[in-house]
């Protein structure tokens, strides 16, 4: 999995790229963990524009981050997810919690 | 019972680098059933959901061996069963029951959730200490005339 992150305005923009399962998950939150922590910045986006494919531990990496941003006091949005991760995140009642654009 | 077009079985250690190519392994079968990309996206994630079971609890602190069926059943039907000799569910219905889980912080809790919403039929039979065996069928859109035969 890929993990790409940069400035866009005042926004951290994490962008990740590949498969995202329970195998890639691990990696994923622990490099967003660290983002999130070297600061707090003000907006976050989740850009799963490059993902294919996620299963149910793409809910706890959308759902961690969501919960890390809030703790920091920042605004959360995950951004271009397909159609097949929308189906898993919205399984979770995540559609209900954050907002995806 | 519906006539069974063709199958595989297929074996393998649980390391979750495994997940990837079990769902491939699937898909990839699946195939010659002309399934829709959105049925191919839900049965790739219900046996993604299956395979990490066995290797996150069914194995939880070793590496065993996972077994996963797929069969193609008349006239347009999947069905897939995964198998590990792991430690078994003590509580199935607990187990089910939407973001419950015994796994680490990249777990959910979703994965039986899932399986259920995403297939048309679930089964899980357990024992603990001696594994668990996870059924589940989906019934496909017939969109061609000649399918796999």
């Amino acid at each position: 999995m890929e993990i790409v992150q940069k400035r866009e305005g005042g926004a951290l923009c994490i962008a990740l790229a590949g498969e995202l399962g329970h195998h890639e998950a691990l990696d994923a939150m622990r490099v967003i963990g660290e983002s999130i922590g070297e600061g707090v910045p003000r907006s976050v986006v989740l850009d799963l524009s490059g993902v294919g494919f996620m299963d149910s531990s793409g809910i706890a990496v959308v759902l961690r981050t969501f919960q890390a941003c809030q703790a920091a006091g920042g605004h959360f949005c995950v951004r271009g997810a397909c159609k097949q991760a929308r189906r898993v995140l919205d399984a979770a009642g995540l559609d209900k919690l954050i907002s995806f654009i | 019972m519906k006539k069974v077009i063709n199958s595989f079985t297929i074996r393998f250690p649980s390391r979750s680098n495994n997940e990837s190519f079990a769902r491939a392994a699937a898909a990839a079968f699946i195939a010659q059933l002309d399934p829709t990309l959105d049925e191919l996206g839900d049965i790739k994630t219900a046996v993604s959901e299956a395979v990490t079971n066995c290797i996150v609890h069914g194995y939880r602190d070793s590496v065993g061996m996972v077994v996963m069926t797929v069969r193609l059943l008349e006239p347009a039907a999947v069905e897939i069963t995964v198998r590990d000799q792991g430690c078994g569910i003590e509580d199935i219905a607990r187990a089910r029951t939407p973001l419950y889980t015994t796994g680490g912080a990249e777990r959910s809790g979703m994965g039986f959730t899932i399986m259920e919403n995403f297939m048309d039929k679930l089964s899980v039979r357990s024992s603990p200490g001696k594994g668990t065996t996870v059924r589940m069928q989906k019934a496909l859109s017939q969109r061609l005339s000649g399918r796999a035969k």
